[in-house]
């Protein structure tokens, strides 16, 4: 057992967090395992002492990650003075025991044979048609401690098959051997505890209620920890065997968790991904949206480049298309906007960032493909860019408590939400500053700390002492989301209230890439590494590194967020770089198009035909994730590299292809991963001066009902397009109010903003009063595009209405 | 006795050996049928109703020495049943380049699906034409069958199938094949 010694005043150096752990003193114990003897620490279960010796007890139920249940009786041995054969995986060591495995002991070796023989009783064995056939611990520990020929006639056990738990979530249940894996980990991990052990004796199966489906964020975990092919995803039923797949590790591009995946392939074509072993970030765990959103991939693909004449697109050659943008650029230079994706890796945001202040001499930068305040750069380009690690996984979990400040795990970062409540299990208190205590604030056993939208710097300046203390204690955390840009003096009280407090601040952006992006210096007014912009040192050091002279790069922050897009509108901007970027996300949809619209020229590297493809004049097509090699740097700053998938694409990744628009344009740019990473390392982060924090006064929340809303997880996202069995476990898109509200509301409400309606159902809910929580970009109710609303918009209620 | 010279005695081989059976078969004017259990091309054999007996499971592929077999599997569907069952072969193909016909793969099928005929002309001009499709093994609809898709037979269950007690496509599967839908409809 490991304690994390978490200053926030002293950041680790180490990249991962683990500079700082303090081993501390455990009480080793004598055990003799097949005669050999060894010192293992108090507690140690039998199963795990055996591993260390390299012994396999044979075992279904077990998993390292859940609590001990001794259902499925496959790893029984003999232990010295008990009269009967125990369960190794809760067999818990006491000093001088003695215990024999299948390898020394003929009780334990006839006794999992005998198990075996029982397990397999009413066990199908339809491997032929099983997806778990070729990688199933059934089917190996069958052959490997089973016994050769079943002495079992009679009829087996038949259910119809399969059922559907969830829409994603199949289940054979005669193929179950009942080791509760699956239940276990709904409800002790996920905290989604809607399927369950029914019945009893040979008719025992897994269910759920009748009218609830296991609709977790997290189901697709129990496909892949399952010990049979009892459960498998509708998504990957029948499409391959194991060993027709390749298998590479990769890390997963939905958000910035970071979590560690396995992707599987097959003939050029994504098959599965699964979650890989991260015991420092998703140990073994990952969402739903990261292991089945991935048909996105080979759908709606731009195959060519194209620029446009006479008005429309046509297919062009690359020599034709980069030079055609190099041209338009040129003509601009200095007068150009550039908008990042928040899905880029760092190399490609590096690349982007470099190509903006040196081929088209402009600050104009800005990553945020979403609300965004200048307020919030400030705390970003202060606090968070280049910045070392100031708190980690581990220290989430170690910490007294958490604070949450305009986040919603669940929806927002899932991992950080599983090792929330893995800590908060354990005791960590967590608090939220919101206006909904959600299901998943009560998984966390969390505590709401009120504040209406708009109203959170004013929540943060005035906790109470209780809170404050809490907060106090070493090893206390706090959590930034994403949408604290839309709350006016927030970012500057959380600041404040981090350096009254000591705790660790850390910001957790929903988007994989903007973290990286951050560092890279995608933002205009910061270079890479965290380097202001304004810094004569600074430009020096880049201008160096960049082969340039310091005099050339801009010394003067450029526009950001709405400013930026205000200016490309009113053209004041005669041209727009934008990378990977959905128009709709902006806070403000219409402005966005506009500001597409109006530019003159606009260079699109896209990977997806979207709206910007539509509007620009020359289109470049880019890699996805599995065509290119990259780095995502997840919310605590730890890079999460990733190799190329296919190896054979011919799609160039976003930092190529600016390479070779630069070369076009009489400048340079590493085109190749390997010398970006080579140049950035190089570079190293800031170690002068920071840009000042803000310090903002905070806002007030407007009169009336305001909008609270995130995005949530599974929702009408592009990437999570072309899997409807994902959508169909998303949860429904309603408008929850507070009860007094929702009995004068009805069934149904209307909700008015400023430009336009949506009618939704009405759920009650633990909201503040006056305040009503939408989805932000859910089916039926995105707020930016048909209400004209961000998170602290006052909208007009009203009854009824067609739902 | 004085010896014949050498290059005549070796006529006598040639004299006595016009005396025995004659061994050359005049291939390709006259064929002569190999033994029964010769290795030739595969055959992916139908239920006596018409379905599919292959279920997609790969096995073949797994067995295979030579990696010739390519299979993908897929789901029946309500509206469109090839297999009994819930999995059928979407995919099947043999690479006979690369074949080497050891019938690894007929003994690994768990259904009977493959088998192995006795044809042995495999040789073309191309490589694309020696990769056999599905629909070049599958086994000729014999009089009873019924080309699927379509349902099983009314009452039947997979494991009617497997224990073989579907004899034949009752007049119900008839009308519901679209393939014969269609020759009605022609």
């Amino acid at each position: 057992m490991t304690v994390t010694n978490n200053a926030p005043s002293g950041p680790s150096p180490d990249v991962a967090g683990a500079g700082t752990d303090v081993e501390v003193a455990v009480d080793l114990i004598t055990v003799v395992v097949d005669g050999v003897e060894m010192r293992v620490p108090k507690g140690t279960l039998a199963i795990r002492a055996a591993e260390q010796l390299g012994i396999e007890v044979p075992r279904f139920c077990d998993h390292p990650l859940l609590d001990p249940v001794a259902a499925c009786r496959a790893c029984l041995i003999e232990v010295e003075g008990m009269p009967k054969p125990q369960p190794a995986c809760a067999q818990v060591l006491s000093d001088g025991m003695e215990v024999r495995t299948q390898y020394s002991s003929e009780v334990a070796r006839v006794a999992q044979e005998g198990v075996m023989e029982f397990l397999l009783l009413n066990h199908p064995l339809d491997c032929p048609v099983c997806d778990k056939g070729g990688e199933c611990p059934l089917q190996n520990q069958a052959m490997s401690v089973g016994r050769p020929e079943s002495r079992f006639t009679g009829a087996k056990r038949e259910f119809e098959k399969p059922i559907n738990v969830s829409a994603q979530v199949l289940l054979d249940r005669e193929r179950c051997v009942s080791c509760a894996r699956c239940t276990r980990f709904a409800e002790q991990i996920a905290g989604d505890p809607m399927i369950e052990l029914l019945e009893r004796g040979a008719k025992q199966q897994v269910g759920t209620a009748a009218d609830e489906p296991f609709d977790s964020y997290f189901s697709g975990n129990t496909v892949q920890i399952c010990p049979v092919g009892a459960l498998t995803s509708a998504s990957y039923r029948f499409r391959s065997r194991p060993f027709d797949l390749v298998s590479v590790p990769t890390a997963c591009e939905h958000c910035a968790s970071g979590c560690s995946l396995r992707t599987d392939y097959r003939r050029g074509v994504v098959t599965r991904r699964l979650a890989w072993d991260d015991p420092d970030v998703n140990e073994e765990w990952n969402c739903d949206k990261g292991r089945f959103a991935f048909a996105y991939l080979n759908q709606g693909r731009i195959e060519s480049p194209m620029i446009r004449e006479h008005g429309s697109l046509r297919v062009a050659s690359w020599p034709e298309a980069i030079d055609a943008a190099a041209r338009g650029l040129a003509t601009a230079r200095g007068s150009v906007g550039v908008l990042v994706g928040g899905r880029s890796t760092v190399e490609d945001a590096y690349a982007y960032s470099r190509f903006a202040r040196t081929a088209l001499a402009t600050d104009h930068i800005d990553f945020r493909a979403r609300q965004g305040s200048a307020e919030e750069a400030a705390f970003l380009s202060s606090k968070v860019a280049g910045a070392p690690v100031s708190a980690a996984y581990d220290d989430l979990e170690s910490a007294p408590a958490v604070l949450l400040v305009s986040l919603e795990p669940e929806d927002e970062s899932p991992i950080v939400f599983l090792r929330l409540r893995k800590a908060a299990r354990a005791g960590t208190q967590v608090l939220s500053v919101g206006a909904t205590a959600t299901r998943s604030l009560g998984k966390m056993s969390g505590r709401l700390v009120s504040a209406r939208p708009g109203d959170e710097a004013n929540a943060l300046r005035s906790l109470d002492d209780e809170t404050r203390a809490l907060l106090g204690q070493p090893g206390a955390v706090i959590l930034v989301g994403e949408r604290i840009a839309g709350s006016v003096g927030a970012a500057s009280a959380v600041l404040e209230l981090a350096r009254e407090t000591g705790a660790a601040l850390a910001w957790v952006p929903r988007r994989s890439g903007e973290r990286g992006a951050l560092d890279a210096g995608a933002l205009a007014g910061l270079l890479p590494g965290g380097r202001p912009l304004t810094d004569e040192q600074a430009r020096r050091d880049v201008a160096a590194a960049w082969g340039v002279e310091a005099a050339d790069l801009p010394s003067e922050p450029g526009l950001i967020g709405a400013d930026l897009l205000e200016a490309a509108r009113d053209g004041r901007l005669s041209a727009l770089v934008v990378g990977g970027v959905e128009l709709a996300d902006f806070a403000d949809p219409g402005l966005a198009v506009a500001a597409v619209e109006n530019a003159d020229f606009v260079v699109s590297l896209e990977n997806h035909h979207s709206a910007v493809t539509e509007l620009a004049d020359v289109v470049l097509p880019v890699a996805v994730v599995t065509e290119k090699s990259g780095t995502f740097v997840n919310w605590e700053g730890r890079p999460r590299p990733f190799g190329q998938v296919f190896r054979d694409a011919l799609t160039m990744s976003d930092a190529r292809v600016l390479a070779m628009v630069a070369e076009a344009m009489g400048s340079s740019l590493p085109a190749d991963v390997a010398s970006i990473r080579k140049e950035m390392g190089a570079l190293g982060p800031w170690t002068g001066a920071r840009t000042p924090a803000p310090d903002t006064a905070p806002g007030a929340s407007a009169d009336g009902v305001v909008i609270a809303s995130w995005r949530q997880l599974l929702d009408s996202g592009l990437m999570q397009e072309g899997e409807p069995h994902l959508a169909a476990t998303a949860r429904p898109t309603v408008a929850i109010v507070s009860a007094s509200m929702a009995a004068a509301l009805g069934e149904t409400v209307t909700i008015s903003g400023p430009a336009g309606s949506v009618t939704l159902p009405v759920v009650t809910g633990d909201v503040l009063d006056r305040v009503v929580w939408v989805p932000t970009n859910s089916p039926g109710c995105h707020i930016h595009a048909d209400l004209g609303a961000v998170p602290g918009t006052p909208v007009q209620l009203s009854a009824g209405g067609a739902a | 006795m004085p010896e014949l010279p050498q290059a005549v005695r070796g006529f006598g081989v040639t004299f006595l050996t016009m005396f025995k059976k004659v061994v050359t078969e005049q291939y390709p004017e006259q064929k002569v049928p190999p033994k029964p259990r010769f290795h030739g091309r595969h055959q992916l054999n139908r239920w006596a109703d018409g379905l599919e007996k292959c279920v997609g499971c790969e096995l073949c592929a797994w067995a295979c020495p030579a990696d010739a077999i390519f299979v993908e599997g897929a789901d029946n569907s309500d509206q469109e049943r090839f297999s009994p069952g819930e999995r059928y072969g979407r995919v099947y193909q043999i690479n006979y380049l690369r074949c080497i016909f050891c019938g690894l793969c007929i003994e690994a099928c768990p259904t009977r699906a493959l088998t192995m005929t006795n044809e042995y002309e495999l040789a073309d001009d191309s490589r694309a034409k020696l990769i056999y499709e599905k629909k070049d093994l599958l086994a000729p609809l014999l009089p009873g069958m019924v080309a699927p898709p379509h349902e099983m037979v009314p009452g039947t269950t997979e494991r009617d199938y497997y224990a073989n007690t579907v004899k034949g496509a009752s007049p119900e599967q008839v009308t519901t094949s679209p393939a014969e839908a269609e020759e009605v409809a022609s």
